[in-house]
């Protein structure tokens, strides 16, 4: 009973590191890819189809995440006499972690999918066969320019992100607990620093990776069928938020 | 030339090809036939590259594939062009677009010059005027051809089919071979045509091949292959029969 157990146990823990061998490859594989000419046009479609479209989902998650850190704090910090914080508290959450983190988040789950859904749907129709018997490397052509689009886009949805956020809060701070616009935009100046931002978009071009390689990893090892597409898009969003959070622990260890 | 050399293909404990040896000659057709789960598609993916065998060589025009890397495939593959079996068609592009992509990747032709070649092979194929439609507007027999002119419109020197008539109505498929046929005279191609379709075996090909369970049980021309007593191979030509018979009482 005890063996099967640990067998069971062993089995599962070498298909993980077999399944993170494999990524790590397909992570390499498209490194190397990157020396190729870039497809211009295929990474411009591929940002405005991941990223534009992410623009609404993730104007709306940091609008109420600011306000509702503007909502939480100023309460406390008026009581102690230290509302004159709020929009520094405000700026250095959103931009340090809330919003790299939540805009990576919201992209594995619109993108990273979309991505997984795509190549996925590709695969089982013999679409990926297609290009490999044309001697085109699905490397090329399908994971450079994601992985390129998702770089720079997700980075890019961060500092937009940052932006309304810490507008959200502003709004709270002026409209609902009486503060200054002055006071909430000396507090920024005062208490936040640039690297509270670029910091936080050194992340998001980490997390713009995980999610371009794991949305493209999944799509390429989706087994056969409808529902194979499915439980790839699943694995790719819930394997992504994982590792997203992971991955913002150890960063924020290394950078502040 | 294309040649197996004591091929063998396992997929976990399942032994999906033994021992195949053939050699297949330059501008030949060869049909290669067999039941569902016979092989016959793994024949087929292993000679243009996409699976690596468990043993043997698969040479063409004396290079032997097995051991290169894709980068170096890819140069071998420049001279291959496939049909699959349900056409795979790049679902996001326009017909025009799909039978460009190989030009466009690997050539430095211009727009007019490309635009002037997807025209001459979709007219080959039977299809005018069809440049602008999206995969999905089209019916099978449609993506079968446009698979075939997207295939063509590099100028292989071999052509794969696979089950090129398989979820079509006796028509179209009459019309498919009459492409096939009609290439092959035209481009002077080698083919190999993977179907489990004899009447369309028999019209189409030089020499049939038969496999039966992973293995080459027989491997001749079509006048001999209809003489094998192997009762795997009679078989067959029984259902060959029977869909005779139902045509001729259908008339």
């Amino acid at each position: 009973m005890l063996l099967r157990i640990l067998s069971a146990i062993g089995a599962f823990v070498l298909r993980r590191f077999e399944e993170l061998g494999t990524i790590i490859m397909l992570y390499g594989e498209t490194i190397r890819a990157l020396r190729h000419k870039p497809r211009l046009r295929h990474i411009l479609a591929q940002m405005s189809h991941l990223g534009v479209d992410s623009l609404m989902i993730v104007s709306l998650t940091l609008l109420f995440t600011g306000v509702v850190i503007s909502l939480q704090t100023a309460d406390v910090l008026i009581r102690f006499g230290a509302q004159g914080t709020l929009g520094g508290i405000v700026t250095i959450a959103i931009g340090r972690e809330l919003g790299p983190v939540l805009v990576a988040v919201v992209c594995a789950g619109r993108v990273g999918s979309a991505i997984t859904a795509e190549i996925a749907t590709m695969k089982v129709t013999e679409q990926i066969d297609a290009l490999r018997v044309m001697a085109v490397s699905p490397v090329d052509y399908l994971l450079v320019p994601r992985m390129l689009a998702c770089m720079i886009v997700v980075p890019i949805l961060t500092v937009f992100g940052d932006v309304i956020g810490v507008f959200g809060g502003w709004l709270i701070a002026v409209f609902y607990k009486g503060l200054t616009t002055y006071s909430y935009m000396n507090s920024i100046h005062i208490f936040a620093e640039l690297f509270d931002m670029t910091g936080g978009v050194i992340k998001a071009i980490f997390f713009g990776n995980v999610i371009a390689v794991l949305g493209c990893y999944y799509g390429l090892h989706c087994p056969d069928g409808a529902e194979g597409v499915g439980r790839a898009t699943t694995k790719t969003v819930v394997a992504s938020i994982i590792v997203i959070f992971l991955l913002n622990a150890v960063l924020t260890f290394l950078l502040y | 030339m294309i040649e197996f050399k004591d091929v063998c293909m396992r997929f976990d404990d399942k032994e999906a090809l033994k021992h195949i040896s053939l050699t297949i000659q330059d501008g030949e057709t060869l049909a290669v036939i067999g039941g569902s789960g016979s092989g016959k598609s793994t024949f087929l993916r292993l000679l243009i590259g996409l699976i690596k065998p468990t043993s043997g060589q698969i040479l063409i025009d004396g290079q032997n594939i097995v051991p290169m890397s894709e980068a170096e495939l890819n140069k071998v593959r420049l001279k291959m062009g496939m049909v699959f079996q349900y056409s795979a068609l790049f679902d996001s592009m326009t017909v025009g677009e799909n039978v460009a992509f190989g030009l466009r990747e690997h050539t430095k032709l211009s727009d007019a010059d490309i635009k002037e070649i997807v025209r001459e092979k979709l007219h080959l194929v039977g299809l005018d005027g069809v440049e602008n439609m999206m995969p999905n507007e089209l019916s099978g027999g449609m993506k079968k051809r446009v698979s075939l002119a997207r295939a063509i419109a590099v100028e292989p020197s071999i052509i794969c089919y696979d089950e090129p008539s398989s979820g079509l109505d006796p028509l179209m498929t009459e019309k498919i071979d009459e492409l096939i046929i009609n290439t092959q005279k035209a481009l002077s191609v080698t083919s190999i045509v993977v179907t489990h379709d004899m009447a369309s075996a028999c019209r189409i090909s030089d020499r049939i091949a038969m496999i039966y369970e992973g293995e080459l049980i027989a491997i001749d021309t079509v006048e001999r292959f209809k003489k094998i007593q192997d009762a795997r191979v009679q078989a067959f030509f029984r259902t060959l029969r029977t869909v005779k018979t139902e045509k001729e009482d259908k008339i």
